[in-house]
């Protein structure tokens, strides 16, 4: 197990795409701290690049490494290893070498910069969605063969992540407006990391609305120290669902 | 000639007779008690109290006397009654710690209860753990500065409030601080008069709440971290300058609430870090110009109900949303102001931007009429909504804008 | 040493392998033989485990292989084309190898590897190397680690015959150790030297599994490629002959 996430780490770290992705995130982090005027406007752009671009790259980049690396899966595969260790040390390989970049990119600008309870939730949350990724696009390489078609759902499943999820809630939100939606609102946010991951960084951040008016829900069960950690717990099953539902078909799959 | 010489030593006698006696109070003076020696002066006398602990109930004061402490002697109500009632006019109370006062259901019980008077003042008092701590009723010209005033309410109910005005006219309330009370200040048919430099924090329901009081100034007070913040009512021509509204967050809690607030002046005030910075409902003609809202919720929420104000040279900073108004009808302007999410260009560089500012976002107003929306706060579904509506306005008030936007940050 | 019992493995509509029953005993060297599509690589691929089948089991030494992958170090696989990280040079494909199938074997054969004259090639990336030199690769790999049994799934295509010579000697000195070597090749006078048994598939099902020596008896052919030619056409002819006797 080990040695194969050595030979995947080494093969991801000499990968150009994630050098560019972490000096890309570099120059955005760096040039919205010293462009802004203040650092609260600087951690609100950054928000919109941690619960977007970080992980678009990161589903897409892993959906398309995991086709790659189809000779390696296939050489390893007729030899005495697990496939278990084969699948995992991929993941593992992809989530620390993404985490890492994330974390050079922009968690040490924010710790150099607004080294805060805000700044440290974004940087958790960021890396919490950059293995969540990760794991969502080993799901989609996992269940598809053909590597056009994975990449198109993977494509898809950030879209409706960041996107048609919210809609729909939306759409929710209206049709039944006159019910209270509250506690409902606080069971869908669970369904959606992003959404989960954006309110904790907001109740960090955004206090001013979410404190006072219609937060007081939101604030009273995320706000406190065990809806944190419950909050924690939702992210690490969304980090360990897909990653275990496409274990068990990679066990089964043929090669 | 010599009359005037004469008028003028008859006046010079008149006056050092009116000032009177003093009249000394303490364990060695020849008064135990201070009603004692308010029974045995005359108008015009001053009556000197050591320092020491005084229980007499309640002081009744009706001739005009000087009632000043020594080292701030403690006056104590027992938790039973009221401690000074002044019925005269002319009456000064200065230097004095009045504590524990009673508690009813039926009287209004403070620490200083002026009733049906004229000129009369209190000063540099300190008042700890009271119901109500300057009560003012049916008086006029009263003066009531530097006081500290502190009670420990737990909820609206069993609590009263700081200053507590009703009825009066002409007053000056100066430098007080109002801590822990129902309302710091209250007032209810109060006119003509000055409130400056006081600061009310924590109290259990509003820093200051009036209603029915018109012609009255607010000059450079703090109201900071009160359970639902500010709120007035129901008055005209409120002259309100440099004041602060800070800290007011909860559901229910608003930097300033105007409801029915008429031809009016809302000048130089910082509104920061409220849940609601300003919120007026039914208010008219109103200039509001040179404020600050930072850090807010909302800046400020303006209902349809409001026309004819006038938002004026104001800076916006760092506010969630910096307008949230609740219909497509906008009867009043907003000229001139600086928005920090303004994203207009200025190619004719005089500083004014050249496209309006809208600064109402669709979401602002999703979340008025859907409260569990703000789920999706800051998600990218409602930028995208924000974004096209400013494109092609549907939802929000076309006409709720700013023409000439200011582009950089307003100096106040 | 490797018994499979009524596999059967489809492909969406394409059943490759149909109740396939078969035993592989050591010292054997066998000729997997059968028309494209037959279904030997995924035999092969079953046996190797990376392909699962729908029913059925096989064992390697008596112990079922599903789920499991430590028999694995006892085999040696050249796959019919080599597939390997691009962006490795020989030398990383080696080491990563060796560093993996550590502990399965003290004395590493390298015997292919100076015969090819690999070693020269070493610091090359893969995706730049001839499909010839990957074979050698793909076979020096398989042999490294002195496995117990062979699986060369058409080693010689895209040899050259030099090299190709090379192969099929070092094939018979393993042979001579007594490993169980299976060989799947369509240029079957190649293996007239090499192989003791020809089990020959079509569809999915075996057709007919014979020594070498009975089948050149029955046949009376010398040559390999004539004997498996008149066997089918025996083996169709006693199809023929039975429907006609009904």
């Amino acid at each position: 197990m080990k040695k194969i996430y050595k030979y995947v780490l080494l093969d991801i770290i000499q990968n150009k795409i994630v050098l560019i992705y972490t000096f890309l995130l570099l120059v955005i982090s760096f040039s919205v701290f010293t462009l802004e005027s203040n650092s609260a406007k600087g951690l609100l752009s950054l928000l919109n690049i941690i619960l977007i671009i970080v992980p678009l790259i990161c589903i897409i980049f892993s959906t398309i490494y995991i086709y790659n690396s189809s000779e390696f899966i296939e050489l390893l595969v007729g030899q005495p290893v697990k496939r278990k260790s084969i699948w995992l040390s991929l993941f593992g390989g992809l989530a620390s070498s993404l985490s890492l970049a994330f974390f050079v990119g922009v968690g040490i600008p924010i710790l150099l910069y607004h080294a805060d309870s805000t700044g440290i939730m974004m940087i958790a949350m960021g890396l919490f969605l950059t293995v969540i990724f990760v794991s969502i696009a080993m799901f989609a390489a996992g269940i598809i063969r053909d590597k056009a078609k994975g990449i198109g759902l993977s494509i898809l499943l950030w879209l409706y992540f960041s996107l048609i999820f919210d809609a729909m809630v939306l759409f929710l939100l209206f049709q039944f407006q006159d019910y209270p939606l509250e506690r409902v609102m606080v069971f869908f946010s669970f369904l959606n990391p992003i959404d989960l991951g954006r309110i904790q960084i907001l109740l960090q951040m955004d206090i001013s609305a979410l404190m006072g008016y219609t937060g007081a829900i939101f604030r009273e069960f995320f706000g406190n120290s065990l809806g944190i950690m419950i909050s924690f717990a939702g992210l690490f099953v969304w980090v360990l669902f897909p990653l275990l539902l496409s274990l068990k078909k990679f066990k089964k799959k043929d090669l | 000639m010599k009359k005037v010489l004469y008028t003028l030593v008859m006046v010079c006698l008149v006056a050092l007779c009116a000032k009177g006696k003093t009249i000394r109070v303490g364990k060695l003076k020849p008064f135990k008690s201070i009603q004692a020696a308010i029974d045995f002066s005359v108008n015009g006398d001053t009556i000197l109290v050591d320092p020491g602990l005084y229980k007499e109930k309640n002081i009744i004061i009706q001739k005009s006397v000087t009632l000043k402490g020594i080292g701030f002697p403690v006056l104590d109500g027992d938790k039973k009654y009221a401690i000074i009632s002044v019925k005269a006019k002319n009456v000064l109370i200065e230097g004095f710690k009045l504590q524990r006062t009673g508690r009813s259901e039926i009287r209004d019980l403070g620490a200083i209860m002026i009733y049906d008077s004229y000129k009369v003042s209190a000063i540099n008092n300190i008042l700890d753990d009271t119901n109500f701590g300057i009560y003012v009723q049916n008086s006029k010209k009263c003066t009531i500065k530097d006081n500290s005033i502190t009670a420990y309410g737990k909820n609206e109910l069993q609590s009263g409030n700081g200053i507590h005005c009703w009825r009066s006219d002409s007053l000056i309330i100066i430098g007080n601080k109002i801590k822990g009370h129902r309302d710091g200040l209250y007032f209810e048919f109060v006119k003509n008069s000055l409130i400056w430099r006081n600061v009310s924090t924590k109290n259990v329901r509003y820093g200051i709440h009036f209603m029915f009081s018109n012609r009255n100034t607010y000059i450079g007070n703090i109201f900071e971290s009160n359970e639902a913040g500010v709120a007035v009512m129901y008055s005209k021509n409120i002259h309100m300058y440099n004041n602060h509204f800070l800290n007011n967050w909860g559901d229910a809690a608003y930097g300033i609430l105007l409801k029915d607030i008429t031809d009016s002046e809302i000048s130089g005030n910082y509104f920061t870090k409220n849940t609601v910075g300003l919120h007026m409902e039914g208010c008219s003609r109103i200039n509001l110009y040179k404020n600050t809202f930072n850090n807010n919720g909302w800046a400020v929420k303006i209902q349809a109900s409001c026309d004819g104000n006038d938002f004026t040279g104001s800076n916006f900073v760092g506010n969630t949303f910096d307008i949230g108004t609740n219909g497509s009808l906008v009867l009043n302007t907003f000229t001139g102001n600086y928005w920090d999410k303004y994203e207009g260009y200025d190619l004719g560089r005089d500083g004014i931007g050249d496209v309006p500012y809208h600064p109402v976002s669709m979401y602002s107003m999703i979340i008025d009429s859907n409260p569990a929306a703000l789920m999706l706060f800051r998600s990218l579904i409602v930028s995208l909504l924000d974004k096209t509506e400013k494109i092609l306005p549907g939802v929000t008030p076309e006409s709720l804008r700013d023409d000439k936007p200011v582009m950089k940050r307003i100096p106040l | 040493m490797i018994v499979a019992k009524n596999i059967t493995k489809s492909f969406s509509r394409l059943k490759a392998l149909d109740e396939m029953s078969v035993t592989f005993s050591k010292g054997e060297c066998i000729a997997l033989l059968g028309p494209n599509g037959c279904g030997k690589t995924t035999l092969i691929k079953t046996i190797l485990g990376m392909v699962v089948p729908d029913s059925g089991t096989i064992e390697f030494d008596h112990e079922p292989i599903a789920g499991q992958w430590l028999y694995r170090n006892r085999i040696g696989y050249m796959p019919q084309i080599g597939r390997y990280p691009e962006n490795m040079t020989i030398a990383n494909v080696f080491e990563m190898m060796k560093d993996i199938r550590k502990g399965s074997c003290k004395q590493l054969d390298e015997d292919l590897m100076e015969s090819f004259e690999l070693k020269a090639l070493m610091h090359k990336k893969m995706h730049t190397l001839s499909g010839g030199t990957r074979q050698k690769v793909s076979a020096c790999l398989s042999f490294l680690f002195n496995p117990d049994v062979l699986i060369l799934d058409e080693p010689t295509a895209g040899l050259d015959p030099v090299s190709s010579e090379k192969l099929k000697e070092k094939i018979i000195m393993q042979k001579e150790k007594g490993k169980l070597i299976l060989i799947t090749s369509h240029v079957l006078s190649e293996l007239d030297d090499l192989v003791t048994e020809v089990f020959y598939m079509q569809d999915g099902k075996r057709v007919f599994s014979k020594k070498i020596l009975e089948l050149k008896e029955e046949t009376g052919e010398e040559r390999l490629s004539k004997a498996v030619a008149k066997m089918m056409v025996l083996s169709n002819e006693q199809k023929h002959d039975k429907s006609y006797t009904f």
